[in-house]
């Protein structure tokens, strides 16, 4: 099959993104043709900054050499401007770095040419000496100026100047920034924070001069600008003058071939402009009305735009949100959002002049709409996620200024230090990587995403507890680059770009029945999909349709496929169940006796009331199943995303101070739950007052006796982040909290996303939704707590089934090695 | 001394998965069957901790160790970037439904 042809105007960030994307989903489709203005390589634009400061080289920045070109068979362009689109005969005319003309067809054509900055229409504007900050030419040129001259003038207060200005201070020049506006980054930050800024600068050497009309560039006797005069009469002298009042989407080539354009290229949510074949992404693309400046919503047109052209035709573009982050080290500004103050907001401000403390969030209708930090930025990626996933904060309100580190925690582990800490702090502790690993590998490999991040050092892959804060390093490193995932729609792996929510209610919807069934209708990209997506997905199948949907062991991870926990030796650990902590003289020896028959090394009393096995040969597993079996015991599923266990004080059958029979009901709790699978572990407790002897107020769900009956508490969580259980409601006796519990426990098997623990899921979904579902709804709690029970009707025990073994010998093989 | 040894038939290894084989000469070695009935052996030891292989979740040609999931591939042994390494692999083939290896 003849390949398409697919041209690309613009060799810069957007563009080459695309291509990225698209040679990971469709490598052979295209033969491809890129074209740069520029002699360069792909770089990252936005490190232009710290390499003005001294603080990177040009090399630290190059995101795509010239090999990278080679590897993926791209024709490159490099020093070709293109002049003319033929948009009926479908080619486009370029001129070469030697001025030759290149001209080539096009079945698809990618426009990607950025933007220009804008230059003021002043006399002088085109003297030597007055540039622009956009590329690797003008670093250059300042870099050199710096060296030779004494006075610059940066023109625009905005990020690209102060960190011009901040550039070219450190480098020695006496530095004025002239503005047109009363307070700088004016249209970031609000007066107060931009006076703080200011001043801020202003004490590292930086002059300003605000409200200031320029009116000339004087040029002096060598030819060379010398002055910058104002309109009310003033002059600072000037060698070198750096414009940075704005950017324009640029669209002349665009324009020249009748393609419609209005500040910006106009596209569509598929970033096709009004002629279909030709795409437009990046800077110089028009979508629902803006032009974006920052990389991350470019980014996320590239991963649309590489969709479409690889035919999928599944992504849209919506548009995005922004931050903006000033990359000036020591100095901490970030904004998020719409702070203007328009109609129906309201504002919490936190101003502590002192500390050199600013932060002002803007509310409306109970949601974050805009957020501005001075001084503290800590909290800025949580202030950000909560604007763009428009998390109800009702509940959080009175200390959401505060930050994210007040509040319990809320999965966003650890965001206070990550730009305190020095580079050998150890960030991740399951896979010991540490901050300087983590900031090396954004730099040189030009990562924007935690899952790039994860892709290359590994750091938050394992237990995940410290993704706040590699999220946070990886803010601080690229700035206002950095676009964090909508934490609700994140798609589950990269087998697919579906996230957790879309999946589950395709499973339902469908009615799919099996992992391999979802994977074939939800169109996977991987043959069987990987060690993320298939016990998600198999999740999905069996709690979605019980009875009906085919559970499959291979999709399952090993603990749960041998029903035993994997220890680092490759043995296995046993737990047989003791309901509700209770145990016989039987049993007693039952576990005596196995341990010793079957020379277990350690015999050890669990955090959960029960006693571990550890250190069992696989495949002594079955035998010493059968055993217990003999004794009544049953797998105590330690190892399942299931129901773990019940823990229960002595409560009113032994204790003095009891008012509820706390162990019966953990008992018959357990009972009911046996073998229930769940979106991530699921623990419960019961005490028999409020003492709370047996940890209640820790447990997915936690009952807690009164002498009028029980209170029920739900979505705690003792282990990587202590969260403590939010209370639901009373009720009278035994039969209603198994009722209510259990509605609840159904709603989140229904609705969790696969791996979330209820705290997390009650996080997500709110406290209101379940209220209304369990409490407000009798009917729907009763049809919640029917679909449970159902579901876990003929459960039988999987120890049984393995070494009863009625299928022939298949659920055994597990356990054999065969011998050669 | 290369002869191709009889190990078990197809249908003795579950699609997606693995059996442990014991070689008196190698030690163990985790035979693998993927969703194309292609059969892999390799040493039952991740480069990483020495993981149990086996014990992992199968995958197109690939296997991601049950301890700390680095990803192996299953033809040669290699060992997926980011992480490094690799484990010996052994050669394997189907004949009539039965599986042989050669040790
Ligand atoms: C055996 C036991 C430790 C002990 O000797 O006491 C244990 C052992 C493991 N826990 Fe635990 N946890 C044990 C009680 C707990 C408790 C205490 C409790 O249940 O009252 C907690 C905190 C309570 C909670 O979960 O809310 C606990 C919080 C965790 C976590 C963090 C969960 C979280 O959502 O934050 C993990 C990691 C995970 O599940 O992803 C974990 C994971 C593990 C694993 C399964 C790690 C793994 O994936 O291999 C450990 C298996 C060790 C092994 O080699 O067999 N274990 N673990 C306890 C078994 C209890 C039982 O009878 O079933
Ligand atoms: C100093 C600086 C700091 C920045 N800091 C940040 C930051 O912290 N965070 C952030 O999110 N963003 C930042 N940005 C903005 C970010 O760099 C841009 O949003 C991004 O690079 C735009 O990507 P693009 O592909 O649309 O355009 P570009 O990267 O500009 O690429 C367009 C390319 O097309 C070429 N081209 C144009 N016309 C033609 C033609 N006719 N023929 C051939 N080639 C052509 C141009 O030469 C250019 O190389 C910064 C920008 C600068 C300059
Ligand atoms: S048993 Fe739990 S706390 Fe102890 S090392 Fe294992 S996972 Fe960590
Ligand atoms: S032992 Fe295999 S990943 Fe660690």
């Amino acid at each position: 099959m003849r390949k398409l042809k697919l041209v690309m105007v613009g060799n810069g960030m957007a563009g080459v993104r695309t291509l990225e994307e698209l040679q990971k989903i469709a490598p052979d489709m295209y033969d491809i043709t890129v074209f740069g203005a520029e002699p360069h390589p792909n770089y990252n634009r936005i490190l232009l900054s710290p390499v003005l400061a001294g603080e990177m080289t040009i090399q630290d920045i190059i995101l795509n050499d010239l090999q990278w070109y080679a590897d993926n068979d791209i024709n490159l362009h490099l020093g070709a401007r293109v002049g003319r689109i033929d948009r009926r005969n479908r080619s486009v005319t370029a001129t070469g770095a030697n001025g030759e003309t290149i001209s080539v067809d096009y079945d698809r054509l990618l426009l990607a040419t950025g933007s220009t900055p804008f230059i003021l229409p002043i006399p002088g504007n085109d003297l030597p000496g007055v540039i622009s900050y956009r590329d690797i030419k003008d670093t250059d040129e300042m870099i050199d100026a710096a060296a030779r001259y004494k006075h610059a003038v940066v023109i625009g207060a905005g990020l690209l100047g102060l960190e011009a200005a901040n550039g070219l201070a450190l480098r020695g020049m006496d530095v004025t920034v002239v503005h047109l506006s009363d307070w700088i980054m004016e249209r970031q930050l609000d007066r107060t924070a931009g006076k703080m800024l200011q001043a801020a600068l202003e004490a590292k050497g930086m002059k300003f001069k605000l409200n200031a009309h320029t009116a000339e560039l004087v040029k002096g006797e060598s030819g060379r600008v010398c002055a910058i005069r104002f309109k009310d009469g003033d002059t600072l002298p000037a060698d070198l003058v750096c414009m940075a009042a704005g950017i324009r989407p640029n669209v002349a080539l665009a324009e020249q071939a009748g393609i419609h354009c209005n500040r910006g290229i106009v596209v569509n949510d598929t970033l096709q402009t009004y002629d279909p074949r030709v795409y437009a992404v990046g800077e110089c693309a028009n979508h629902r009305g803006t032009a974006y400046g920052l990389v991350a919503p470019l980014f996320e047109q590239a991963k649309v735009c590489a969709n479409h052209l690889a035919e999928m035709g599944i992504g849209r573009y919506q548009g995005s949100v922004t931050s903006t982050k000033l990359k000036v080290t020591g100095i901490d500004v970030f904004s998020a959002g719409d702070f203007s103050g328009a109609e129906g907001t309201e504002d919490i401000v936190l101003h502590d002049p002192g500390l050199g403390i600013y932060k002002r969030i803007v509310l409306k209708d109970d949601r974050l709409v805009g957020a501005v930090l001075y001084g503290d930025t800590k909290d800025g990626a949580w202030y950000f996620q909560l604007l763009k996933d428009e998390q109800n904060i009702h509940d959080i309100r009175d200390h959401l200024v505060f930050g994210n580190s007040h509040l319990g925690d809320v999965g966003h582990k650890g965001n206070s230090m990550a730009a305190s800490m020095p580079d050998s702090a150890e960030v991740c502790g399951c896979n010991g990587v540490c901050k300087g690993t983590i900031v090396k590998a954004i730099k040189e490999h030009g990562l924007f995403s935690l899952e790039d991040v994860r892709k290359h050092t590994k750091a938050s892959s394992s237990c995940g507890s410290c993704t706040g804060l590699v999220e946070q390093i990886l803010a601080s490193t690229v700035g206002g680059a950095y676009q964090p995932a909508d934490s609700n729609n994140k798609a589950v792996c990269g087998c697919t770009d579906l996230s957790h929510g879309e999946v589950r209610k395709a499973v339902r919807e469908h009615k799919l029945l099996s992992v391999s069934e979802a994977q074939q209708y939800l169109r996977w990209k991987t043959p069987n999909g990987c060690a993320t997506c298939r016990p998600a997905l198999n999740y999905y199948c069996i709690s979605s349709w019980p009875h009906e949907a085919i559970d499959d062991p291979q999709s399952r991870f090993i603990n749960e496929r041998a029903h035993a926990n994997i220890q680092k030796d490759g043995t296995y650990s046993v737990v047989p169940r003791m309901w509700g902590g209770l145990t016989t003289p039987t049993e007693l020896r039952a576990i005596a006796d196995a341990a010793e028959k079957y020379k277990v090394p350690t015999v050890k009393v669990t955090g959960g009331q029960r006693i571990d096995l550890l250190g069992v040969k696989k495949e002594d597993l079955p035998a010493m199943w059968a055993d217990f079996a003999q004794a009544g015991m049953a797998s105590g599923h330690a190892y399942g995303k299931s129901l773990r266990t019940v823990k229960t004080c002595v409560g009113s059958e032994h204790c003095r101070f009891g008012t509820q029979r706390s162990m019966e009901l953990g008992v018959k709790l357990e009972k009911m739950l046996f073998g229930m699978w769940s979106p991530h572990k699921v623990k419960l407790a019961v005490s028999g007052c409020p003492r709370n002897c047996a940890e209640s107020g820790i447990k997915d769900i936690g009952v807690i006796g009164v002498d009028s009956g029980y209170e029920l508490y739900i979505g705690g969580n003792g282990g990587i982040k202590t969260e403590v259980a939010q209370f639901f409601c009373k009720v009278a006796g035994d039969e209603e909290v198994m009722e209510y519990g259990g509605a609840f426990i159904q709603l989140y098997r229904e609705e969790g996303f696969y791996l979330e623990r209820t705290c997390h899921y009650l996080e997500r979904v709110g406290m209101e939704h379940i209220k209304q579902h369990v409490l407000e709804n009798a009917e729907r709690r009763k049809e919640l707590y029917a679909q449970l029970l159902f579901a876990l009707q003929n459960y039988k025990d999987p120890w049984a089934e393995r070494f009863e073994d009625t299928s022939g010998g298949a659920l055994r093989r597990e356990f054999e090695i065969i011998k050669v | 001394m290369n002869d191709w040894k009889l190990i078990c038939a197809l249908a003795d290894v579950p699609v997606l998965g693995a059996r442990v084989v014991e070689s008196s000469l190698k030690g163990r070695i985790a035979l693998f069957r993927n969703s194309v009935d292609q059969v892999f052996a390799v040493h039952d030891k991740c480069p990483h901790k020495g993981g149990p292989l086996s014990q992992g979740i199968v995958h197109g040609s690939t296997v991601t160790c049950p301890l700390h999931s680095w990803k192996i591939q299953l033809e040669d042994g290699q060992v997926v970037a980011p992480d490094v390494g690799c484990v010996t692999s052994f050669p394997v083939k189907i004949d009539d439904g039965q599986v042989y290896m050669q040790l």
